[in-house]
């Protein structure tokens, strides 16, 4: 029984050090001295820590835009996704109707849907209607794909606020709009906040769509692919560039972390 | 419930809240969709449906490596992939103490990037790498190793599957250990009161029982692999081409959206093949449907 119980403690050690220690290690790159990062042999361990490479990557003008212009496509994003996804969700959650069979569906294929073939047609139209390399078209995308996610999260959401409640405040007089309102969108505002923590990683994270449709205008993620790929950025410029990426969605999925396994279980099923 | 309301508008209501989100998916996924068959498939100048887009992606230098290294890596990632998530979710099963933070570690991934996972990889897989370095001093190797060359092909794909593996394990480890949720803990108890090993339970009842997560978790795997872009190109560039990696070439580097759309629609006939591939053979004998 014990041997049993060391075997399951130094399997959860093995697994957890195969995820953490690469986090460690670029967070440790990112800190160590340009010079001993470059020489050999290479200590294990470098002897000092310092924080110039981060702050000389941070003070770049382009990575400082760069920052700014992934932070407003996430808001935008979120906003214009909760928009969108909150009425379909909460019809989900409330209403049988005909054609709901064919409503989930359509979420299912566009979930399933690459974001690779998205990109490309996108600029192509992007650049008809004026939206090609602006912060909103990237936003406009960035909706898309989080869209059938976010409309599942809401429905679940809705479905978790008890629809009685809804029936007794209109019972006592209220609207369904004003039972909506007063009963219904305060109780699920720290799921809907959940659901906007999701839309703001998957946002912060995109890649592909943010490298095709923006120039001049590149989100974080961007910038990083363009200097990688066509600029081939030197190695602490990558590290640093890897632990700015890391960090904020580390925090967040820190704060979150007790609605994990549901926010992103709900987006699965 | 809404005497007060005519019962046509009553009935429309839930038409109603769905159409905006109805409305965006067509403007922004279903026209670009029908347009990447477009672009990749009509002559830019006469309009009319031509081949040609198709054959320049075909008798491209890049396209058949292209097509063998994303099968390639998909295969090799995605068994792993759900090997590894399997032992997690067990893991997490088991309940024992400390399990709510080891679920915790094990889903960290789940919030970065194919982008930054390659880059966090890099710092390992580089020749003056934390690989590298490691092996040297432990004794292993005298001189650094270049896994990252095009002269070792097997070593690059390595570092691309093993960089896959570490970040895309965490969204199947959420799908199985949501399907081991909803599994009633009695049918495993019940097989190991009639002496069923822990190898028995777990091949026959627990596996069995947990088929249509698996389904979800590999259909929503291989999916996402044919969009393997980034990590790729943070490892090796343009060494190892892949199918999504080729999409970005042509339509950054030589200004071609038509073939880059050829390329895109591969992509989703690809995807919706296999989507359908998994939907038949993991269905549960007996049912129609």
């Amino acid at each position: 029984m014990t041997l049993r119980k060391l075997g399951l403690y130094a399997a959860a050690l093995l697994l957890s050090a195969w995820v953490l220690v690469p986090i460690l290690l670029i967070a440790l790159a990112a800190t160590t001295p340009r010079e001993d990062l470059y020489r050999w042999p290479r200590p294990l361990w470098p002897e000092r820590l310092s924080l110039e490479v981060l702050s000389s990557f941070a003070r770049q003008e382009a990575v400082l835009r760069a920052l700014g212009n992934s932070l407003a496509v996430a808001g935008l994003t979120i906003v214009l996704a909760t928009l969108v996804s909150a009425p379909a969700g909460y019809a989900l959650s409330r209403y049988r109707f005909r054609g709901r069979e064919a409503v989930q569906l359509g979420i299912l294929a566009t979930k399933m849907f690459p974001a690779t073939a998205l990109a490309v047609p996108l600029a192509v139209a992007f650049i008809r209607w004026g939206l090609y390399d602006t912060l909103f078209g990237v936003a406009l995308v960035h909706t898309a794909l989080s869209l059938p996610f976010v409309i599942l999260i809401v429905a679940s959401v809705f479905r978790g606020v008890p629809a009685e409640l809804e029936e007794a405040a209109m019972s006592l007089g209220a609207s369904r709009v004003g039972a909506f309102l007063r009963v219904t969108l305060p109780m699920a505002l720290p799921g809907l906040a959940a659901a906007a923590i999701f839309t703001f990683i998957l946002s912060w994270n995109e890649v592909f769509a943010a490298t095709l449709l923006t120039v001049n205008h590149r989100t974080l993620p961007a910038l990083l692919v363009h200097s990688v790929v066509a600029e081939g950025a030197p190695l602490h410029y990558r590290y640093a560039g890897g632990l700015f990426l890391v960090l904020p969605a580390l925090v967040i999925i820190f704060v979150i972390r007790r609605y994990l396994l549901t926010l992103w279980g709900v987006t699965v099923r | 419930m809404d005497e007060h309301r005519p019962r046509v508008l009553a009935a429309a209501t839930p038409y109603l809240l769905v159409l905006p989100a109805a409305a965006y998916l067509a403007v922004f996924v279903v026209y670009p969709m029908a347009q990447a068959i477009r672009l990749g498939a009509a002559d830019p100048h006469t309009g009319g449906w031509t081949l040609e887009h198709v054959r320049r992606m075909a008798s491209d230098l890049y396209f058949w490596p292209a097509v063998r290294y994303t099968l390639w890596i998909t295969a090799l990632a995605v068994p792993l992939q759900v090997v590894l998530a399997l032992s997690m979710a067990l893991l997490v099963n088991t309940r024992f103490p400390g399990h709510t933070v080891f679920l915790y570690v094990c889903a960290i991934p789940l919030a970065v990037s194919d982008l930054a996972a390659g880059l966090i990889w890099l710092s390992l897989f580089t020749e003056r790498g934390y690989l590298n370095a490691a092996l040297v001093q432990w004794g292993v190797l005298r001189s650094p190793f270049n896994f990252l060359s095009h002269e070792h092909p097997a070593w690059l794909v390595g570092a691309i599957v093993t960089t896959e593996v570490w970040r895309a394990t965490a969204i199947v480890m959420v799908v199985l250990v949501a399907g081991l949720q909803l599994l009633p803990r009695d049918y495993a108890e019940t097989a190991a009161v009639f002496g069923a090993s822990w190898w028995q339970t777990l091949r026959h009842v627990l596996l069995p029982l947990l088929r249509p997560s698996l389904q979800t978790a590999l259909i929503i795997r291989t999916v996402l692999a044919f969009q393997l872009f980034a990590t790729v190109v943070t490892l090796s560039g343009r060494l190892v081409p892949v199918l999504a990696g080729e999409t970005y070439f042509w339509y950054t580097l030589y200004r071609n959206p038509h073939v880059a759309s050829a390329y895109a629609t591969l992509v989703l006939l690809l995807s919706a093949l296999f989507v359908w591939g998994y939907l038949r053979t993991l269905r549960p004998e007996g049912e129609g449907t």
